[in-house]
């Protein structure tokens, strides 16, 4: 213990007890969660671009969204699927609601509720929800065909025919917009399949460690838009000029990643400082 | 009964969502315990959403009203399902190989053609980029197209990466590293993300301390 206590300054910096760090992080990504509501962030270029794609959709147009995250991404994502469907609803655009994560699919359908509450949207002739189909590849692919053959029903058992918004959805070419909202590898295989294939247009959300994945189909033109993470759920919180979780996480966030920097920063300097003395003592550099 | 559900529901998500925290201390029974709870509810929810919205659905009932091959198709895909379980019976484990052979192959045939029209060529036709004239579009499209060669040429191992080939290697690694750290970035921008959303949860729908 005595050894302890004669640490200099850059060797406690070199050793901090990770629980300490914790809770350091957590004090400073809390308070300005109280204190601040947040500000409008300036969009950037692929936020604007996704933003645009749905722009470009008129009223009775069909926008499928695709919910393929769940629980353990739904901070990131549900913001921006939020403001998705708003813009949706209030360009009077046909939502169809599907998704490849089973356990995933009750968050989109409560914020397809909710958003469609907002709006006074009616199930069955302004949304619907396709509900799940196991197997993404040969969904997407038997969608290219026909979509009453992987989905002759909604997620309640209602016949498709039967609800005036799908009775004459046949496939991709019936949809004028994909917007997919990913926390995985369903993204390649949209792009591969139902994009590379049938030429379907397509914009996604993602959370923030999928994004530099995604970045190349934006850069090839494969897909139209991307918003990756919480940060970009708040520029298009911005575009739609409705400011929401996204919006008024960003303060935190902001505060979040510098402590994180100093905290690099403060661990090499430490290391650097302390290392001729580990030298000295036999340990490994 | 209805704000009482909510009420008992969001205490119970609070207490799930400390317990999940607590395991940033040590690892202990509440964490556990919340663990246990995810993989059990994700597991029993995700078994009864395939056996009610999918096999009832699109097997059974399908086969009850289709008629003539329609209806008798749907025996081959049912029986592949059934033989897969024979892995727990080891005499008759081989079975399973079956089903097995067709998922591969059918999931080698898709994913060749797949990979090539979706990724490869699109991806190659974005790297072929015009270089015309003193501007940004054409210096970021050097950019582009400097890091795709000499990151290839970092994976190119037939030679020893000495002389040019050697440079070239140097500077794909270091492509290669800022690749890493915006990876690492946006990692870390996730998992903020999700503290923001936790922490969010518990000031406004459990303490009711913020809008």
């Amino acid at each position: 213990m005595e050894e302890r206590g004669k640490r200099s300054f850059w060797e406690v910096m070199d050793d901090i007890d990770r629980r300490i760090i914790f809770v350091i992080l957590g004090v400073v990504v809390a308070i300005p969660l109280l204190i601040s509501v947040g500000s409008e962030i300036p969009p950037t270029a692929p936020v604007i671009s996704a933003h645009e794609s749905v722009e470009t959709l008129e009223a009775g147009d069909y926008l499928m969204v695709s919910i393929d995250f769940d629980a353990t991404s739904a901070p990131e994502l549900m913001p921006m699927l939020h403001s998705v469907l708003r813009q949706a609803f209030e360009k009077e655009v046909k939502v169809v609601m599907l998704g490849h994560i089973a356990i995933g699919l009750p968050l989109g359908h409560a914020a397809l509720e909710q958003i469609a509450a907002e709006y006074d949207a009616e199930y069955g002739v302004d949304y619907v929800d396709l509900g799940y189909r196991p197997g993404y590849i040969a969904v997407m692919i038997a969608m290219g065909r026909e979509i009453e053959d992987i989905f002759g029903t909604d997620y309640q058992g209602t016949p498709i025919r039967e609800m005036p918004i799908t009775k004459d959805l046949h496939s991709y070419s019936d949809i004028d917009l994909l917007f997919g909202f990913e926390h995985g590898a369903v993204i390649d295989y949209w792009v591969r399949y139902a994009q590379a294939r049938f030429d379907q247009r397509m914009t996604f959300g993602t959370t923030a460690v999928m994004a530099p994945d995604a970045y190349p189909y934006l850069q090839s033109g494969q897909i139209e838009g991307l918003v990756g993470g919480l940060k970009g759920a708040a520029e298009y919180e911005t575009l739609i000029g409705q400011p929401g979780l996204g919006t008024r996480g960003m303060p935190a966030q902001e505060w979040g990643h510098l402590l994180v920097i100093g905290f690099i920063v403060m661990g090499n300097l430490g290391y650097f400082f302390t290392r001729r003395k580990r030298k000295a003592a036999g340990g490994a550099a | 009964m209805g704000s009482l559900g909510i009420m008992i529901g969001t205490w119970l998500a609070g207490f799930l969502t400390l317990a999940i925290l607590s395991f940033l201390y040590k690892d202990n029974p509440f964490y556990k315990l919340a663990e246990h709870v995810y993989v059990g509810v994700s597991a029993g929810y995700w078994l009864i959403y395939v056996a009610f919205f999918d096999v009832e659905p699109m097997l059974v009932e399908t086969f009850m009203t289709e008629t003539g091959l329609e209806r008798w198709i749907l025996l081959v895909p049912a029986a592949l399902g059934v033989i897969m379980l024979s892995r727990w019976f080891p005499k008759i484990a081989w079975l399973s190989r079956w089903p097995i052979a067709f998922t591969v192959g059918v999931g080698a045939g898709l994913g060749i053609t797949a990979n090539i029209q979706g990724y490869v060529v699109p991806q190659l036709q974005a790297t072929l980029l015009p270089m015309t004239g003193f501007n940004l579009v054409s210096l970021n499209n050097l950019v582009l197209v400097v890091g795709v060669v000499t990151t290839i040429l970092y994976f190119y191992f037939s030679k020893p990466h000495k002389g040019v080939l050697g440079w070239a290697a140097k500077v794909g690694i270091v492509f290669i590293m800022i690749s890493f750290g915006a990876s690492f970035g946006y990692t870390l921008m996730a998992r903020i993300s999700l503290l923001i959303g936790r922490l969010y949860f518990l000031f406004s729908d459990l303490l009711h301390v913020i809008d």
